[in-house]
């Protein structure tokens, strides 16, 4: 069985899709497609569709990841072009590849992402970064399907900026001035969100923005020496034939 | 003038709402026209949450054809759950489309199609969220035309006031007339405002426009008459009847959304209308004749249904499938088409016959046989003639008994409580009839590892079918026999834990009974309901009961009526009903024939196999029963 890994975005209003939501689009989109996705044997076969770490509701992304079972081998460049036309704008596939050795998933080893705070002050996000940075341990709490947790928010995180030039806006629709932060977090368990390092923001250094953020990953992969995720489909395509 | 989109100042909010992707839009196959090059603007709503508005047939055809003719626009709108409502209420964010995010306020028609009567409270907040006047006498030019269908349409009395037009029956044809008229007008200059445009529609006799008639009541709350207050408007107005539904094969392009909804899969109507007869049945009363879509033509819509949408579950919709002519071809045809695909085929039909398992066996050849349904109805067989649901008990043990040894493992069996006659004695009989189904099917198939699962629910007497006259169960004598019947079933030691039970409690029927047999006064019931906060009542954690009865109260405290009377209270064959003037074909005396017959236990055959016995529908509406043998076959789709 060929498997192929897929690259996609979830953008603009499809942010506000949830992760059933994405597997049920990409299903019924594999189908239009005609790509040859396998079938699990059983009672009730399910697509061999398998996600990585999908990022939350509300949150875009450049960078989500997926993998397909198909029955006989298919060329990756035409399932980008075919998946692509058959799911609506907004889901856009960026990059497929055959895949080789080893998990997906284990490569995903941290996430880049950019948050944009309307109508925040860009000083106090400043200072606030600052003494985030420079603790050794920040505390944060969120409610989770166990109930109440409290865990650090502080040791996965790489890096963390506010950042002058805005990234990729694939975010709110609306524009106006604001705060962009970046940062990259390592995920571990349980994850840390970036909306955990906002709530640190605040608990150490009062810092509230006015309105909620829209928040985009940008990247997901391997951590690289320079601390930042790298391209997890580099092994896949260095033995790839093309 | 262009109308912006609201989706900047929606946007905001979507991230403090539950389940925010249902306010998005952007489902494959909708279509967002340019708002300046259309005339004639339509927004459609379905008046629940988005998950159950979606999958509604009627919008999505609609939408469809009126979006397929040129100077007219269609977008939908749904109702918004409380969080969003609360949010949009203090942001000032009016009622939208979720195509393009439209106010609703700006479109020139608002129409509502209405499945049931628990969705009157959505319609208020919607207008109220919309900006536009709650009655329709406060409305301007401005404002939208607020226009009823579906089959809560074939009694809009209760919400005539929040109405300026309602329409019965089949939508296709009379939504694309109401579009020439409002076209017509629109290019003329809009002569005489809404009045005039309302007067036109009204005139044309297919389009109900309440303000022009008066109702006159007697001293003792009855209506005396009902009369058209207006030259040029029509003493009775019709319903609509769509022939040949080879020519409408909508959907084509099926909405597929991205948010889940309650129906995942792809829709065929089969068949309009039914002739079965079933007493207690309006929507067999109201879509007379039958009106069959050919297999070729079943075959096809499936074909392009699955290549536009992705689904991999295609339903056969009718009132009862496996009654078309050709069902037996249709479900071979389809399933030799399907086989080693992953695309499943269901039959909801609930018909208690051998011959279904046959053609569930079919459609279920990869082998999921997990449940069927059938729905007896009643519980005993006296029972079953009052409203003639002809099925014996022999019938129904020997359908299940099949249905077992054919793998089938769970069956599911309908019942209602509170009909016409009913005695306790009516309703226990389930139970006997739930226990000598599993017995049968333990000997039948040797195994213990078979289930009956026992759903029943209250009767609520319908405008336009022989119980429009009935008295309605009161709900403590329902709630009553649906405990009883619950203890007779769980009591047993041998039976019990195979047979599973299901129930809704009667408070619920019997606000539907106020609202399905309601004249214009309960109009401010739903209105007071509506004000102390009442939102959703189809949810049963929204409903609620106590709310209806302290409305319903205030609201008829001056008048001679109370919910009993409109619910309990056995009306006589001369009363006038609020309904008496809006006609679907149905003969007034046949109905009332098929009545004393209930009464009498009187079964009536299907006029598809026997003779006509004059219920009046073809002769009223020049309409005829459809339905084959075509003589055709489904042929094996060419793979390319």
């Amino acid at each position: 069985m060929q498997r192929l890994r897929v690259r996609y975005a979830k953008r603009g209003r499809l942010r506000f899709t949830s992760h059933r939501d994405i597997s049920r689009a990409v299903e019924r989109a594999v189908r239009r497609a005609g790509i040859p996705v396998a079938y699990s044997a059983g009672f009730s076969p399910h697509p061999k569709i398998s996600y990585a770490g999908a990022a939350p509701t509300g949150v875009a992304s450049e960078a989500e990841y997926l993998e397909i079972g198909v029955n006989r081998p298919c060329d990756p460049r035409r399932v980008r072009d075919d998946l692509d036309a058959s799911l609506p704008p907004g889901l856009d596939v960026l990059d497929v590849v055959e895949a080789r050795d080893g998990n997906l998933a284990d490569r995903l080893e941290g996430s880049m992402w950019e948050l944009r705070l309307p109508g925040a002050d860009p000083g106090e996000a400043e200072r606030a970064v600052k003494e985030f940075l420079s603790a050794d341990l920040v505390e944060v709490e969120r409610l989770t399907k166990k109930g109440m947790r409290r865990f650090d928010a502080r040791q996965a995180v790489r890096s963390l900026a506010v950042v002058g030039e805005p990234g990729i806006t694939a975010g709110q629709e609306t524009v106006q001035p604001c705060v962009i932060l970046r940062m990259v977090v390592r995920h571990e368990t349980p994850a840390v969100r970036p909306d955990d390092v906002l709530m640190g923001l605040r608990l150490v250094a009062g810092f509230a923005p006015p309105s909620p953020a829209a928040v985009t990953r940008l990247a997901q992969g391997p951590l690289d020496a320079t601390g930042e995720p790298a391209d997890p489909f580099a092994f896949d395509r260095a033995g790839g034939d093309r | 003038m262009s109308v912006e989109s609201l989706f900047p100042r929606l946007e905001p909010l979507l991230p403090k709402v539950q389940k925010p992707i249902q306010y998005v839009g952007g489902e494959l196959n909708s279509t967002i026209k340019d708002w300046d090059e259309a005339t004639v603007r339509w927004a459609l709503m379905y008046p629940d949450a988005y998950e159950v508005g979606l999958p509604n047939q009627g919008v999505q055809i609609l939408y469809e054809i009126l979006n397929e003719l040129p100077e007219t626009l269609a977008e939908r709108t749904y109702a918004v759950w409380p969080d969003l409502e609360a949010l949009m209420r203090s942001e000032g964010v009016p009622q939208f489309t979720v195509d393009g995010h439209r106010p609703v306020r700006a479109f020139d028609i608002l129409g509502v199609s209405f499945a049931t009567e628990l969705g009157y409270t959505n319609l208020l907040t919607a207008l109220d969220l919309a900006g536009i006047p709650l009655e329709a006498a406060d409305r301007t030019d401005e404002d939208p035309i607020v226009l009823a269908g579906g089959h809560a349409a074939f009694n809009p009395e209760p919400i005539a006031d929040f109405l300026d037009a309602a329409v019965l029956g089949d939508g296709e044809q009379i939504a694309i007339a109401i579009s020439e008229v409002l076209r017509e007008w629109k290019a003329e200059g809009s002569p005489g405002g809404r009045d005039e445009l309302l007067l036109r529609l009204a005139s044309t006799g297919g389009v109900y426009v309440p303000k022009f008639y008066d109702v006159e009541y007697h001293q003792d709350g009855r209506i005396m008459r009902v009369v058209p207050n207006r030259d040029g408007v029509p003493t009775r107005v019709f319903k609509h009847t769509v022939m040949d539904l080879d020519e409408w094969p909508y959907p084509k392009k099926p909405l597929v959304p991205l948010a889940e909804t309650v129906h995942e899969r792809f829709s065929v109507e089969i068949f309009r209308g039914c002739t079965r007869g079933c007493r207690f049945c309006q929507a067999g009363m109201i879509t007379r004749p039958v009106r069959e879509r050919s297999i070729t033509t079943i075959g096809d819509m499936v074909e392009a249904g699955i290549r536009e949408s992705g689904f991999s579950e295609v339903g056969l919709l009718s009132l009862s499938s496996a009654d078309h002519s050709e069902i037996a071809d249709v479900t071979r045809g389809l399933a030799d088409r399907y086989e080693g695909s992953q695309v499943g085929l269901s039959l909801p039909s609930t018909r208690v016959d051998a011959f279904n398992i046959d053609l569930a066996n079919e459609l279920s050849r990869n082998g999921r046989r997990s449940g069927l349904t059938f729905a007896p109805e009643g519980g005993s067989e006296r029972m079953r003639k009052v409203i003639n649901k002809m099925v014996t008990e022999e019938d129904l043990i020997r359908t299940v008994t099949t249905a077992y040894s054919n793998g089938w493992r769970q069956v599911k069996l309908y019942f209602m409580c509170g009909l016409p006659t009913e005695e306790d004695v009516d309703v226990l009989g389930i139970a006997d009839l739930a226990k000598k189904v599993i017995k049968a099917g333990r000997e039948a198939t040797g195994s213990r590892d078979i289930r009956c699962t026992v759903s029943i629910g209250g009767f609520v007497p319908k405008p336009h079918t022989p119980f429009q006259w009935a008295a309605q169960c009161d709900h403590e004598t329902v709630d009553r026999r649906l405990r009883a019947l619950r203890d007779a079933l769980r009591s047993d030691k041998e039976y019990g834990r195979a047979i599973g039970y299901r129930y809704h409690d009667g408070k619920p029927s019997i606000v539907e009974g106020l609202l399905s047999r309601g004249d214009r006064r309960v109009g401010r019931v739903i209105r007071a309901v509506w004000e102390d906060g009442g939102r959703f009542d189809g949810w049963s954690e929204h409903f609620s009961f106590e709310r209806w009865m302290a409305a319903a109260e205030r609201a008829f405290a001056d008048e001679p009526v109370d919910v009993d009377w409109y619910t309990t209270r056995e009306r006589d064959e001369h009363e006038v009903l609020p309904w008496d003037h809006l006609d679907a074909g149905l003969d007034r005396e046949w109905l009332w024939q098929d009545w004393q017959d209930a009464l009498n236990t009187v079964e009536v055959e299907d006029c598809r196999w026997t003779p006509c016995y004059d219920c009046g529908v073809c002769p009223t509406m020049g309409t005829e029963i459809q339905i084959g043998p075509t003589g055709r076959k489904l042929l094996p789709l060419t793979v390319i």
